[in-house]
């Protein structure tokens, strides 16, 4: 994938360069890529003056940060308490079943990604899901398989 | 805007106080989405959408759309709180379009509460 | 062309014998009348199986079902419907069971009681517009702070309230304020307000709900405590998955700037303070004090030993004041009504010592087996049982409670035996769980409490960061045992050896992520022992959970044979011909449950 430094140094500039907005910078950087791919780091490290293991450090530290390239739509399983009592681990086996893949891989098509959030805070819609930026509540596994259907490219 | 004094957040306060009570002839209802994180998830922003689009459609401007956050209730999301001037607020639960669309037309034209779908009058106050 | 109305008449036999042919007619007559027929057409239909009510009318596309409808209501419905569109009251169907009126929101249990001074203002004003809190006697209090009260008495208004802290441990905020007051004073450094809404208890998400709800009660709660402390500088830490929260808080720190309530010289009165917007990115031990000023720092959200304290030596070595969203909401209305209004709901006497009981109100989010989940406030000492069932209304399907789980990953699971006890810090606390902030998760029968506690351990070994041995391998051993329990392999002794871990883990661990940590599994075994037991002596998961020792089947007299199952089973397992019972073949079968759900009969066993 190709970085363009300009974009990374453009969010470094937003912050001022300052060692207290290193995760408000990672997270920018991740929004725009993605992922935090390692010329990224690199690049924050040096124009931040942190060191990159530092710098790797938060980014391997906090759940929100990637150090792979996730799908287009990734599918965050809520693991709330709530979501739990309502069957959370079975919906993150359907939906592994479903993709074929497994909780933290990515489809080959780059489309889907699968992870858990600890709590997505709409514990009124449990057990939910988000995939790409919608909140789908209330699931059973029989939806899944429709709900994804949604995000895959229309069959010529 | 210039910096307020004590004296400004007063004249602020009845400015807006004035504004947010419904008085007959100011308009002839309000309308207001319960939008929340969870309300938002549950479609709350498909149910503003058909209120503002119906109003449109029906040419009513003096229908008052406004949104508000969360009412607690999360199990009945979406929901919506209706006032027509001079009544008691109604609280309806449940929401769709569709359901939006009667609102407009049995409750606020025709000033009968939609029962199927109402939960209850009055609202909550702090004590 | 197309019509911009359709009126459908019931042609029924029902409602012909009423008159609707009549009914058409002078309908279709009076619509030519106003020169209405090339825009609404009159339609004649089937029965609309209603007949008891007939003549039935509906008017598309507005969804109105008119009915008992004369020919003499036509000239009405015609000037007022179609014309006006203005339905026709009198003539709108009301179902019998809901002739009364409807009923008032102070008499349904859910809202009746409830209590509401952080929720005030929710569903009323629109977030977005600074005059709409203005209205409702926002910033009033930061006036009354600024020009009616010393920096001193603030403090100790907020002592004499007994507020204590909503965030987890309920830490008096009075004592804590004046602490970082006077390090400020002694050590000659500005402190700072810094204000926790990196809600991280899985379960809840008050915190979430009180910025989106009123974002401006946080803000003038933090001002005023800032003016209280001495402080000019103020951090918001949020997580960064509440987009909208954080969006709706920017906002208003953006108007209250634009007002001149934040910033140099507020309300003119020679006070300067600000506040920024910082984000969390996801770590539950930044829950703790000085993981979460690392974390403020642009560092490794790490705890450390915490014989020195942040209120004296936090963010930047500066003396730091650390309360959440709901502590801060409070303070407004305790600063307007006074100390004693405050002090006068909920439990003890906390005028002379805020630790002498839990005073004001708490926010819950009521979730789990409960069939109105929400988000509710309630006066401190009210029952477990009164928010169970009555605001809450129950557990759905008519199961039986089994427990509810407050405090987060810190808390415990409290049992049938405890639902008359008062919800309040100490009593929670006594029980064996905690306050927390304010999760709270009901259980019902078809929960497994291995299960529960096995959840919350793998919880909190995945967010435990790693730095102090008992807490990491404490945990990764709790994990361990408790897994073996789950899958049928547990030994007896297995209970002692998690009862010891535990107390260990108490003992030495860095930091409350840690010492609280054993808090689920010490919990479930002091209440729900007999549910190890039966999964290590017996094989058996009285819940139904834990898939090693369950096997599932279909009881034919409740199988009526709908063919849902069998189109939800992904393997196969289940096979039987349409309205026949279904059989399932335990072989094949992995399992995964997607057949209970389906199953509108509750005929899938689990044994």
């Amino acid at each position: 994938m190709h970085i363009d430094p300009a974009k990374v140094d453009a969010i470094i500039q937003r912050h001022g360069r300052k060692r207290e907005h290193l995760i408000a910078m990672l997270l920018e950087c991740q929004e725009e890529f993605t992922h935090l791919p390692e010329p990224v780091l690199q690049r924050v490290s040096e124009q931040v003056e942190v060191p990159l293991p530092s710098v790797l450090g938060i980014a391997t530290f906090f759940r929100a940060f990637s150090l792979k390239p996730v799908g287009r739509y990734p599918a965050h399983i809520c693991m709330g308490t709530a979501c739990h009592v309502k069957g959370a681990p079975r919906l993150l086996e359907a939906f592994e079943r479903e993709l074929k893949i497994l909780r933290g891989q990515t489809t080959d098509d780059l489309l889907f990604s699968i992870n858990t959030v600890n709590c997505l805070g709409c514990c009124g819609l449990a057990p939910a899901v988000t995939v790409g930026k919608d909140v789908h509540g209330k699931l059973k596994q029989a939806d899944v398989p429709r709900i994804l259907k949604k995000y895959r490219p229309k069959e010529a | 805007m210039p910096r307020i004094t004590i004296e400004d957040l007063k004249k602020i306060k009845e400015e807006a106080r004035q504004k947010m009570t419904l008085r007959s002839g100011d308009a002839r209802a309000r309308v207001v989405v319960h939008m929340s994180t969870c309300g938002i998830a549950a479609g709350a922003r498909e149910v503003l959408d058909a209120f503002l689009r119906d109003a449109e459609a029906r040419h009513l401007t003096d229908l008052l759309v406004t949104t508000s956050s969360c009412a607690g209730l999360c199990s009945r999301e979406p929901m919506a709180t209706v006032e027509i001037a001079g009544q008691a607020p109604v609280k309806y639960v449940d929401l769709d379009p569709a359901k939006a669309g009667r609102i407009v037309a049995e409750h606020i034209l025709g000033g009968a509460v939609v029962r199927e779908f109402a939960l209850a009058a009055g609202s909550e106050t702090a004590s | 062309m197309a019509y911009r109305a359709h009126c459908l008449i019931c042609t029924g036999t029902g409602c012909v014998a009423g008159g609707s042919f009549n009914l058409r007619k002078t309908l279709e007559a009076e619509i030519a009348k106003r020169g209405l027929d090339r825009e609404i057409q009159v339609i004649t239909t089937g029965c609309q199986g209603f007949c008891a009510e007939g003549p039935i009318m509906i008017v598309q596309p507005d969804g109105v079902f008119y009915c008992r409808v004369e020919e003499r209501d036509v000239p009405a419905i015609v000037e007022e419907h179609l014309l006006k569109g203005r339905p026709v009251k009198k003539l709108l169907y009301t179902p019998p069971t809901e002739k009364a009126p409807i009923p008032a929101l102070k008499d349904i249990p859910f809202f009746a009681k409830q209590k509401l001074i952080v929720l005030r203002n929710r569903g009323l004003i629109d977030p977005d517009r600074i005059e709409d809190y203005i209205a409702v006697d926002g910033y009033t209090a930061l006036g009354k702070a600024l020009t009616q009260m010393t920096p001193e008495g603030i403090v100790l208004e907020i002592k004499r309230s007994g507020l204590r802290g909503r965030g987890g441990g309920g830490f008096p905020a009075g004592i804590k304020w004046e602490t970082c007051r006077h390090a400020g004073q002694v050590r000659g450094v500005a402190p700072v307000v810094i204000c926790n809404a990196d809600e991280g208890d899985p379960g809840a998400f008050m915190d979430r709900s009180i910025i989106e709800s009123d974002p401006h009660s946080v803000v003038e709660g933090m001002i005023i405590a800032a003016r209280g402390i001495g402080a000019s500088e103020g951090f918001v830490y949020i997580r960064h998955e509440y987009p909208l929260a954080r969006q709706r808080l920017q906002l208003a720190l953006d108007h209250a700037r634009e007002f001149g309530l934040l910033g140099k010289n507020i309300l003119g009165a020679g006070m300067d303070f600000d506040i920024e917007i910082r984000e969390g990115a996801g770590a539950f031990v930044c829950g703790e004090s000085t993981a979460l000023m690392a974390s403020l720092e642009g560092k490794l959200g790490e705890p450390r030993a915490k014989y020195i304290h942040t209120v004296e030596h936090g963010y930047q070595d500066r003396p730091s004041n650390l309360n959440n969203v709901e502590t801060y909401a409070n303070v407004p209305l305790i600063i307007l009504r006074g100390a004693d209004w405050f002090a006068s709901m909920g439990t003890g006497d906390v005028k002379e010592n805020p630790w002498n009981g839990s005073s004001g109100t708490k926010v819950f989010s009521l979730v789990g087996k409960i069939n109105n989940t929400g988000l509710i406030e309630v006066p401190m000492g009210i029952s477990l049982r009164e928010i169970i069932f009555d605001i809450g209304g129950g557990i759905p399907k008519g199961r039986k409670f089994k427990a509810v789980q407050t405090g987060g990953p810190s808390g415990g699971c409290l049992p049938e035996e405890k639902l008359d006890m008062a919800v309040d810090f100490d009593s929670l606390t006594e029980a064996g769980s905690m306050m927390g902030s304010g999760g709270m998760i009901v259980m019902d029968e078809q929960t497994c409490m291995v299960d529960v506690a096995r959840y919350f351990i793998a919880f909190l070994t995945e967010e435990s960061c790693g730095k102090c041995t008992p807490c990491r391998e404490g945990l990764k051993t709790m994990l361990d045992v408790l897994t073996r329990i789950g899958d049928g392999k547990g030994r007896m002794e297995d209970l002692g050896l998690l009862e010891e871990m535990g107390a260990v883990m108490q003992d030495c661990c860095l930091c409350a992520l840690g010492t609280s940590a054993p808090n689920p599994v010490l919990s479930t075994l002091q209440y729900f022992r007999h549910e190890y037991e039966a999964h290590i002596r017996d094989k058996k998961c009285p819940g139904g959970v834990c898939k090693e020792l369950i096997t599932y089947g279909i009881d034919p007299a409740k199988c009526d044979g709908c063919h849902a199952c069998v189109r939800a089973c992904s393997t196969a397992a289940i096979m039987g011909e349409v309205k026949k019972v279904h059989t399932l073949d335990v072989h094949k079968c992995i399992k995964c449950g997607a057949c209970i759900e389906v199953c509108r009969r509750d005929a899938i066993t689990r044994t």
